[in-house]
This record gives C-alpha cells, sequence and structure tokens, in this order.
C-alpha cells in the first residue's frame, strides 16, 4: 500500500469517496508524521483527536451511504494566526500566552464544516511579522530541506507561514492555512517547493484571524500543487458579515475551471523587477518561465510598473502603522499575558505587559508605526505612502490593460541559512521585493515551484492576475507546474 | 531626519512599551537606518494623486439596527488574566 501521507488533498478526497482507504487510516498516518517529526518545529499544538474525530465523521458519512463533503477525510494544518475554538492561539507570541479562542474564525470553521480535520497549529513569524520564522517566540521553523554542498546548515523554510511551508513540504500534512500581508504565502512556498495563493483581497474573511495589518492581510492555500490549492481555496472563500471588508461575491468552481491552456492569453513580464544583483538562477528560472507560458500558447510582452522600487518602502510604512494600531489591544487586561509590577498603576501594566510580552521585531514594527503616524510626522509618512500605493496600484491597471497575467519570479533567492540575515532588518524587508506590490494592489498571486538552484534547493515562479481572476492565475500556474515537472522533495533528516 | 534616543523613548511611550536605557541606545540607530531609507518615498511625485482608502472597491453595508450578537459575558470573560464579578480587573485608576 502507498504511504499515505505521500498523498495531495485531491488525491485523499478521492480515495476516500471511492473506497480506496478509509479516512481513519489517513488521519492516523499523517498524526504519526506529525509527532515524529518535532525537529522541524513547525506544530505548536497538536490536535489529533480533531483530525481522528473529523476523518471518522467522513467514514460514517461513507457508511451511510451519504455524499461526502468537499474535504471530507482530508486532515490539514491551521497557521496558528487564525482562531479555533477550543484550541489555544498564540500568533507565536508570548502576549498571547493563555489564550483559548471561544470563537472559530470564519476560514477555519469552513473548512471544518466542508470536512476537513485539523492536525494542530502551526508556528509562523510573530504576529506574522517576518520572512524568515525568526521571530516565533516558540523558536525557529526549520526547513526540511538542506543544501547539496554537505554542509548542514539549518535553513528558513521563509516566512510568515513558515511553519505550514515546511509541515506540507516534509508531508506533514497535504495542505494548510496560510496569510499573506505581504507575500507570506507565497515566499514560504517557494523556499519549500510546495504552491501557495493569496486571493483577492476581500476573498477571504479576515474574521477570527489575529490582525496584522489590516488593509493588506489575506488568508489563503498551502499546498503541494495548483489543483490542491484550487480545492482549499474554495471551501474557504465567501462572503462573511461579520469582516466589513469581506466581498459579497459567489464562489467560482475554480478546481472545475482548471485548464493550462493559455492560448489568447498575454502574460507581462515587468521590466522593473529586474532586479540589482539577482542571482543568475533567479534570472535563468525566468527566462524558463516565459518560455513555458510561450509553450502554454501564450504571448509574452514586456510591461513597465515604473513605481515598483517604492514598494517596500511605502509597506514598510503602511503595514506598521495598521499593526501599530492592531496590536494596541494586547494590554493585558481582556486577554493573554499581564505583566503587573509591584506598585505598579494602569499604564506601567500597559508597558511592562506589552515589554514582555511582544518580540523584538513586533516592538520594532509597532515603533515605526507609532512614529510615522505622530503628529507631525503622519502627512509625509503615512500620506505619502497612500498616495504612492495608489499609483503602484493604477501601474498594474495600465499594466493589464495590456496583458492578462504577469510572471515574475517569487523570491530573490532560494532559502537562506537561520541567522544569515537576522542582523540587518532592510536586507530581511528586501526578500519580499516581488511579492509586496501584489499585496499593496489587493491582486490574486500565487506561487509554484520552477525548479532547483545549484544547491539543490527549491525556487518558485510568481504569477499576478486581475483583481478576482484567481482562476486565470490558477491556470497560468498550472501551465507551469505542468511544464515544471517539479518532484523534488526533502530527504527526511528529522 | 534622524531618530535619536530622545526620540524613542518618545515612541515607546506613545506606543505603551517600557524600554530600558540599553534597548533605547540599541533601537536609535535601528530605527533610524530604517527610517533613513523609507525617506525614498519623498521623491515620489504625488502632488495629484488620491491617498488609497480601499484596496479593492467595495460599497459599505448596511444592517437593520437590531441585535445580532451578545449575551455572552462568560466567553469574553474566559481569557481575562483577571476577571471579578463579571468585569475585567485592572490596577487601582482613582484612589
Amino acid at each position: 500500500m502507498t504511504d499515505l501521507t505521500d498523498l495531495g488533498v485531491a488525491a485523499i478526497r478521492d480515495g476516500v469517496r471511492d473506497g480506496s482507504f478509509s479516512a481513519r487510516d489517513v488521519a492516523e498516518a499523517f498524526v504519526a508524521k506529525v509527532s515524529a517529526a518535532k525537529a522541524l518545529n513547525a506544530f505548536l499544538v497538536e490536535t489529533p483527536d480533531h483530525a481522528l474525530a473529523a476523518a471518522d465523521a467522513a467514514d460514517a458519512a461513507k457508511a451511510a451511504g451519504e455524499t461526502l463533503k468537499p474535504l471530507a477525510g482530508v486532515p490539514i494544518g491551521m497557521k496558528d494566526l487564525f482562531c479555533t475554538k477550543g484550541v489555544p492561539a498564540t500568533a507565536a507570541s508570548l502576549i498571547l500566552d493563555g489564550f483559548t479562542p471561544t470563537y472559530e474564525s470564519t476560514v477555519s470553521g469552513k473548512l471544518f464544516a466542508a470536512g476537513a480535520g485539523m492536525l494542530g497549529k502551526l508556528n509562523m513569524d510573530q504576529f506574522a511579522m517576518g520572512s524568515s520564522n525568526e521571530t516565533s517566540a516558540f523558536g525557529n521553523v526549520i526547513s526540511p530541506w538542506k543544501r547539496n554542498d554537505g554542509g548542514n546548515a539549518a535553513l528558513t523554510p521563509g516566512g510568515s507561514s513558515g511553519g505550514s511551508a515546511a509541515a506540507i513540504a516534509a508531508r506533514l500534512c497535504p495542505g494548510a492555512t496560510g496569510t499573506d500581508t505581504g507575500g507570506s504565502i507565497r515566499q514560504p512556498a517557494a523556499f519549500t517547493g510546495i504552491a501557495g495563493i493569496k486571493p483577492t483581497y476581500g476573498r477571504c474573511s479576515r474574521w477570527g484571524v489575529v490582525a496584522f495589518a489590516s488593509s493588506l492581510d489575506q488568508a489563503g492555500p498551502m499546498a503541494h500543487d495548483v489543483r490542491d490549492c484550487a480545492i482549499l481555496l474554495e471551501a474557504m472563500t465567501g462572503f462573511d458579515a461579520k469582516d466589513a471588508t469581506s466581498l459579497d461575491l459567489a464562489v467560482p468552481a475554480w478546481e472545475a475551471g482548471l485548464s493550462a491552456d493559455l492560448r489568447g492569453k498575454t502574460i507581462g513580464i515587468p521590466k522593473e523587477y529586474r532586479v540589482e544583483g539577482m542571482p543568475p538562477e533567479i534570472d535563468a528560472l525566468w527566462q524558463q518561465g516565459i518560455a513555458w507560458m510561450k509553450d502554454a500558447g501564450a504571448e509574452v510582452i514586456e510591461v513597465s510598473l515604473p513605481h515598483t522600487k517604492y514598494a517596500l518602502p511605502a509597506y514598510y510604512i503602511i503595514a506598521p502603522a495598521e499593526a501599530s494600531s492592531n496590536l494596541a489591544r494586547y494590554d493585558g487586561v481582556r486577554y493573554g499575558l499581564r505583566d503587573l509590577p509591584e506598585g505598579a498603576n494602569l499604564q506601567d501594566m500597559y508597558a511592562a505587559t506589552r515589554a514582555a510580552g511582544f518580540g523584538d521585531e513586533v516592538k520594532r514594527r509597532i515603533m515605526i508605526g507609532t512614529y510615522v503616524l505622530s503628529a507631525g510626522f503622519y502627512d509625509a509618512y503615512f500620506t505619502q505612502a497612500s498616495k504612492v500605493r495608489t499609483l503602484i496600484a493604477r501601474d498594474f491597471e495600465h499594466a493589464f490593460q495590456k496583458c492578462d497575467y504577469l510572471l515574475t519570479p517569487t523570491a530573490p533567492s532560494a532559502a537562506f541559512a537561520l541567522g544569515e540575515k537576522q542582523a540587518d532588518p532592510i536586507a530581511m524587508y528586501l526578500n519580499d521585493v516581488f511579492t509586496v506590490p501584489a499585496s499593496l494592489a489587493g491582486l490574486p498571486a500565487m506561487s509554484v515551484p520552477g525548479g532547483l538552484d545549484a544547491q539543490g534547493l527549491p525556487l518558485g515562479l510568481q504569477i499576478i492576475g486581475r483583481p478576482l481572476d484567481e482562476q486565470g492565475v490558477l491556470n497560468a500556474g498550472l501551465a507551469i507546474e505542468q511544464r515544471a515537472g517539479f518532484i523534488a522533495r526533502p530527504e527526511a533528516w528529522w | 531626519m534622524s531618530v535619536d534616543i530622545a526620540t524613542v523613548k518618545k515612541i515607546a511611550s506613545l506606543a505603551r512599551i517600557a524600554i530600558t536605557e540599553e534597548d533605547a541606545a540599541r533601537l536609535a540607530p535601528e530605527l533610524d537606518n530604517i527610517m533613513g531609507w523609507i525617506e525614498q518615498l519623498g521623491e515620489v511625485d504625488t502632488a495629484d494623486v488620491a491617498p488609497m482608502t480601499a484596496v479593492i472597491p467595495n460599497h459599505l453595508r448596511l444592517r437593520d439596527d437590531v441585535v445580532t450578537d451578545g449575551n455572552v459575558r462568560d466567553a469574553v470573560l474566559a481569557n481575562a488574566p483577571q476577571a471579578e464579578h463579571g468585569f475585567f480587573t485592572v490596577p487601582k485608576v482613582i484612589e
């Protein structure tokens, strides 16, 4: 019998439906793998009972001859940013120590209603702030991948959804939720050789998701391939009256609409993404991607996004500004940690609690946000960044008058070693140079594996689409996936 | 514009984060460096550009003025570090 943990979402769903194996067998196989993979530090909380209960429900429905739910028998991982009722949620921060949500996030609720079970809560960058998973209060997630140079450096799985990416790449779960504020689904997907899509802003409800930057945060799925992403995305998406930014639109049948035929489509190559010092391997992969697009029948043209270089600095005003406001709620009164020094008044308690509970990167971003929003600086920084954001979105609008999708690399390098960039925040921020512009414009974008670098590490290609054109993004992703034939996987050392 | 130690202390106090002298000395050059990098935004001519307020055009929805939720006091208080008599409790504010 094949190892059930090698299977993806579609294969598990179909196998449970046609009786090739039971959902219980699937859940038990994944539960065992999760509990044996502590060395990766991908899971913060394991919830085997949840996964097994969902599996038993699927098996019972099958035995009773009922129509199975779309994700019946599929166990998944849940990024710890999602609140799930009765299971501790920390957003990888000490300040949420002891917090157990009494409610269910809309996205996790939809996935469970579709039949999915939960294997556990996945480690991440603290409050989703980071590109390397080095800001978690509960230790770094280690990528399952190793360089093939004989060195044994522990590599980053990317961030902030690094626990999700590592768990999928190590086949601890067939799929997982991620969230993407400036690239936190796409960059870790690229670093670990998996697929991930950030839908159009507003497609997925943010209700019950710990907030980082509200105008940017968007949930999405991560999985082995494009089809699995389409299946999970369909289950996660949909209007939610509890989120004022939720789009009141029907959920398309993305899986049924998959097609790798790109005839009649035009792919734009943004010339400003050819950044200085880009490794030749990244450029070679990009050229290969262009060839694959042509092979799939698309026409390829060069387009210009002139404000690209300002996207990152605009992001590092807007995201911290929103974070400083969102994270004001962590004050030691209503939930989480409370640090009450002897004789302290209320203000002292707030300050002591926040000093003890937040990690360095979170404090840094709250302080940047507080600074750019403070009296005298608001217009020079925040208003200016919001205007630049308008220009960045306008660049995309102009480009999409000439083409249907954009093709770019996902990240400017392969996964780096843990600790390698920690000392220099700006070098770390530059990792998101290709993903941030689409986030600022709220566009759907996905990363699919394109190949390996000389050290045997995965590299990703990114497709960016028009607002609400997730289908087009998935289809272009499928065209790449079919041509890349990416089958590499990390060797189990954990 | 440069971020000095006094500015860092002021921001920390606005952000309600307690910091030590050493923290402030360490953070000042870090934040100064980041803000220096962000300064490049000033180059962009935005004279006739409206700031973005919503990334995807969406309508503000209205609902009937009725209670749709509530009566969950115990759930709300369940995670409080300290709660008494159905209230959150904090250090004494008024002597």
